[in-house]
Formats: C-alpha cells, structure tokens, sequence
C-alpha cells in the first residue's frame, strides 16, 4: 500500500553501542492526580535506531511520548531528544521532531495536500518547499489520486498514513510514532513498516509505541517493555524471547468445562504457571522440555478425557514474554487477532 | 534526504513567526470556514435576515425620535452581528482543541500565540466582509449616511474595531472551556444581555430605570451611540474615544487571557 522511502536492506549491523543516544530519559516521572502514569522511567535510543515502547492499555506509553515531544512536562526526572532538554530547550526541540500522535491529526476541511503543506508552513519551510514536499510525501503514501480532496472524504486508514506524511514533512532527525499502524490493514501496515524502516535507514531515530508485539519484532532494534508506567524489560527481540521458557506447549479443548483439568495436567508438565484463554479455551504453558513432553500431554489429558481441539509445541513470542512479564495478554486494541503468531512453529497432533 | 533544514528559533525569527504563522493559521481559518455551509449561512444570511426582521416588523413600533427606524436599527445590529460573530472564536477553538489537532501544533516548533491569533485574524476579516454585506443590504432598503465621507467611514471601522475584544474573549472562553457546546451556551449567558442591555435596538430611555442605569454604562451602549452619531453626521467625540478606549483596554486584557490559557492547554 505504501511505498518503501528507499530499499530496505536487510540490517545487518548491530546498531547503537558507539553511536550517541538520540533519545535520554532519566527517571521521568509524571502523575495525574494519583495515577503514577510515569513511575520512574529511564531509556536510551540510540542515533538511527528504533526503540519499540510495548506495554498494555494505561501502561504510561502515550504520557512517555508527551512528555518527549513536549506536549507534557515532567514532574521530575530528566529527558533530552536530538541533545535538547524537553523542558528548557523545548522550542528548538520541536524544530528537530515529527510527531503522529495516537489520534490522527488531520484537518477535514483541508485537502491532504493543503493539510501537509500548512504543517510545512508551520516548520517555517518556504511556500515553494512545503508544496514539493507535500506532493512527494502524497505519492510516497499512495495518496496522490486523493491530494486534492478533503480530509473528511478520507477512509480510516488513509487518515492515517495522511498524519503520519505529515510528520515527515520536514525530514525530522527524530520521530515520534504512537501507535502508528493501528487501524490499518495487513498490507498497509507492511507498507507502512517499510516507510519507517526506509527513514532509518536514512538515520532517523524511532521511537514507536506498539500494542502489535508483531510490530515491534519487525521493526525495533531494541524494545522497552513498561507496565503501570515502569519499565519491566529491555533488549532485542531475541533477548525477550530467551527469558522466557524456551517453548510454549499450548492446547485448546472443545469443552469449556475440560479447562480446569487441561489447566492441571500442563501446570504439571511446564515449568511455569499456565494461563488460560477462556474465551480461546486454549491453556498454554512455558516448558524447556521437547516432543516428549507432547506425548505426555496426548496422553495425560487423553486418560483424564478431555477432547483436544488443537495441541502444540511452538517457539515462544513476544506475547509470551509480555505474558510472562505482565501477567496479562498483550491487547490488541480489538482491530487485529488474526495474525499475531506468526512464526509460531505449530506442532499439530 | 535533507535538502533544506527546518530553520532553528533565534530571538529574531521568532519575532517575524508570531506574524507569519499566525498568517499560516489564518489561512487555514478562512479556507475551512468558506468550505462549511453553517458558517457562510451564519455569516451572510443571519444578518440580513435580522436587518430585514427588525426593520419590518419592529420598525413601526420603535418610537425612535427620528424619523427613520432603520438608521436607528443598523448601528444597532452591525455591532450586535459582530458581537455575536465572537460565538464562531470560541466554537472554532474548541473544536481546534479536541484530540489529535492541538497536539500536532504543540508539537510543532510554531511560535505559542498563532493558533488563537490566526482564529481571531479570519475572524476580524469575516467580521469585515458581514460589516459591508449589512451596510449594502441596509442600503438597499432605504438606510442612508448622513455625514461627511470621513464620519461615514467611520462607522464600520469602529464597529469592526469594537469587534475584536470580543474576538479574544471568546477565544479566552473557548481555549478554558475547550468544547463547542460548553462555548455556545456561556455565549448566549453573556452575549445576550451584553447586547440588549443597551441601546442597540430601542432608545435606552424607554427602559426601566434600574436597567438604563447599566444600559448607559455599557461599552456597548457607548460604542453604538458613537456609531449612530456617525451615521446621523452628529458625531460625539467623546464616545469616540472612549470607544477606543474600550477596544483598546479590553483587547490587551482579553488577548493576555486567551494567549496564557491556550498554553496551560
Ligand atoms: N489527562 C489525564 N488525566 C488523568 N489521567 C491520565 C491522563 N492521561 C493519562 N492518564 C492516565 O495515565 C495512565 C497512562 O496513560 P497513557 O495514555 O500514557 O497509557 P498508554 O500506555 O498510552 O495506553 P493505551 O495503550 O491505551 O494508549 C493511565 O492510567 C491513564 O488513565
Ligand atoms: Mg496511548
């Protein structure tokens, strides 16, 4: 749907251990009222990489970027974006940023065109460059056909890839993305990935927030787990998915009332406390065992009668870890449930 | 991938932003009303609609001294329209608050004062464009000057100049309450008895007397008198100035307001 900026090449260079930290925050703090949204957060995104922020509903991803962009002032702690502090310098910071926020910023009664020229006007672009780009930007996101019609005539997701050519428009080094594919379809949002991934490679610094554990598998060097405004884990994809157990035995049952006995015999196959997915009616649990432990469970939950609708061993996911680390499924926002294991190696009996 | 660098903010620059993107946002402004039905109807056929109104059906029954009701009415009804135009200020900033918008413009290195000044700038320029569709249609129906071209000029630029406190305080009002309906009713709570309080449709004289005494002291009252003296060729140089004082004094008091209101948003 959307076109690549420039060919992404495979990335092959373990980034951000020399470069400097485009992106520092340093126990930031922020409180609504009573809500700690902010509980003390610390992090670093190195120059020309993306940070994925994962973290449930309410975890503080959303005050994080405000307060980032300048939209928020901290309550304590510190954080500098492209080497300005958000709060002292917070005038030539946001010379330096681009910024789609959760809810698309677009004006309905503008034209695409005329909305991504205004945002250029306001970066204090000339009138002959802020329309250049524009035009370019337009045909980057497949919008071309509909530049000049107004906003309002826009489908959801063409809403979407209009705010985020918006955010672009002055080639910031730094970008803000909060949430930035939710409400798009597959393909729009590999299109879009591609776009994000093609600015990087052009050495723009991401920092993206997700619900897509997908997402940030594909798109982010590094990801920063928060929950209840803190951080609970950091590293590489890979690095996540090594805390956890090194499979994932799961099964479904046809009987609702066959979870609790399905529950039991796994607690005792897994190394770890198993969660269970009622309306799935799937029950899965972390094991560093192999096939054996596949025949056990064929066999246990046989002798105990309960019918197997699905039964496997798989690689664990980020959502296993997020599941691990927060004790809850990462939500997905109810628009996507459909592809979210997608290397999950599924052995079916 | 960089061609031209977004400029940094100086002292300097920062000065010639507060006018070109207020400028940038006036635009936005103009385009967006021109593109909505329930503003060109708020701003063109109200307003001839009221003259019309008031003419026909009050005009015989407002015993005004003079011999014509609607020489009488339309100073009257220019500086109410323009008045009640503040409504669109704080609608139209409200709804620029709402999600998504205001955080792109926080967000971007725009100077602080451009949203609510480009509001009021569209705005000033509708206020102008309703102020000579008025004085054409008023024309039409038998309204006439009776000064020199001098007193005559000047009575759509005090209406248009006592418009825009009005402007900043609806802004002022819109930035705080920050939703269109919340807006609409605080306008008609002041804006109504603001208006009528006065002597904008009928001689203060024939008011009860606790109400004449707040009808002469508002700076409407003030303000339509010294357009109506214009329009009769027997202009009152005090309600002029003070007028201008009027405008002047409320415009810094309300744009101080609207301006450090929208930055605690
Ligand atoms: N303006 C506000 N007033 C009061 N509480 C707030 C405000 N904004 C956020 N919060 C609270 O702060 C916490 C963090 O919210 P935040 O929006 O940062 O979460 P999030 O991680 O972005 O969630 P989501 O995935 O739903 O977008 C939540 O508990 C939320 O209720
Ligand atoms: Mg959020």
């Amino acid at each position: 749907m959307v076109q690549a900026v420039a060919s992404a090449p495979p990335r092959l260079t373990a980034r951000g251990t020399t470069a400097a930290a485009t992106v520092v925050v340093e126990d930031v703090r922020k409180s609504y009222n009573d809500v700690h949204a902010l509980n003390g957060v610390s992090l670093q995104v190195p120059q020309g990489t993306v940070l994925g922020l994962l973290g449930p509903n309410g975890a503080g991803k959303t005050t994080l970027v405000r307060t980032l962009t300048t939209l928020l002032r901290p309550d304590s702690g510190r954080a500098t974006v492209a080497g300005y502090d958000v709060v002292r310098d917070a005038e030539a910071l946001r010379a330096s940023i681009g910024l789609a926020g959760q809810a698309a910023a677009v004006d309905d009664y503008l034209t695409g065109l005329e909305n991504l020229e205004m945002v250029g006007r306001l970066y204090h672009l000339p009138k002959g460059e802020a329309r250049r780009r524009a035009v370019d930007l337009l045909e980057r996101f497949e919008l071309s056909d509909a530049g000049a019609r107004r906003a309002s005539t826009y489908s959801g997701g063409m809403r979407r890839r209009l705010d985020l050519a918006a955010s672009l428009i002055a080639y910031p080094p730094v970008l803000f993305l909060d949430e930035p594919t939710t409400g798009l379809d597959p393909r729009s949002r590999v299109g879009m990935w591609e776009v994000i991934q093609g600015l990087v490679d052009d050495g723009t610094t991401v920092l993206l927030t997700t619900q897509y554990l997908e997402e940030a598998d594909a798109l982010a060097d590094r990801i920063t787990v928060i929950d209840h405004g803190a951080v609970i884990a950091e590293g590489t994809a890979a690095e996540l998915k090594r805390q956890s157990a090194q499979s994932v035995l799961s099964v479904q049952v046809e009987h609702d009332a066959d979870l609790p006995e399905a529950r039991a015999i796994l607690g005792r196959l897994g190394q770890q406390e198993p969660h269970v997915d009622e309306q799935e009616r799937r029950v899965s649990v972390g094991t560093d065992g192999g096939s054996e432990v596949l025949a056990s469970a064929v066999r246990d939950l046989d002798a105990a009668g309960v019918r197997i609708a699905d039964l496997g061993l798989r690689q664990p996911t980020l959502d296993d870890v997020f599941l691990a680390l927060t004790g809850h499924a990462a939500e997905n926002g109810g628009s996507q449930d459909d592809d979210a294991d997608g290397e999950s190696a599924r052995g079916g009996v | 991938m960089t061609s031209i660098a977004v400029p940094a903010p100086t002292s300097s620059n920062k000065l010639s932003w507060v006018v070109s993107d207020a400028l940038v946002m006036a635009k936005r402004n103009i385009i967006r009303m021109s593109r909505r039905p329930d503003y060109v109807i708020f701003s063109t056929i109200q307003p001839v609609m009221f003259i019309v109104l008031f003419n026909y059906v009050f005009g015989g029954a407002i015993a005004t001294g003079t011999a014509n009701y609607i020489d009488f009415l339309i100073p009257g009804i220019l500086i109410q329209t323009v008045l009640f135009g503040s409504f669109n200020t704080g609608v139209g900033l409200a709804e620029d608050l709402k999600a998504g918008m205001i955080d792109r413009y926080k967000s971007l290195p725009m100077s602080r004062s451009a949203v609510v000044a480009g509001r009021i700038i569209a705005d000033t320029l509708n206020n102008a464009f309703q102020i000579v569709l008025m004085l054409g249609v008023a024309f039409l129906i038998g309204f006439r000057f009776h000064g020199t071209p001098i007193e005559s000029l000047g009575v759509p630029l005090i209406a248009l100049m006592f418009s825009v406190p009005f402007l900043w305080v609806a802004a002022a009002i819109g930035v705080t309450l920050k939703s269109a309906e919340a807006v609409q009713s605080a306008g008609f709570l002041w804006l109504f008895p603001f208006t009528f309080v006065s002597s904008a449709f009928v001689p203060v004289e024939t008011m009860a007397s606790w109400v004449q005494v707040l009808a002469e002291n508002n700076p409407v009252t003030i303000v339509i008198d010294a357009v109506r003296g214009l329009t009769y060729g027997d202009p009152s140089m005090s309600a002029i100035w003070q007028s201008v004082a009027w405008s002047v004094g409320l415009t810094v008091v309300a744009a101080a307001l609207a301006v450090d209101r929208y930055r605690r948003v």
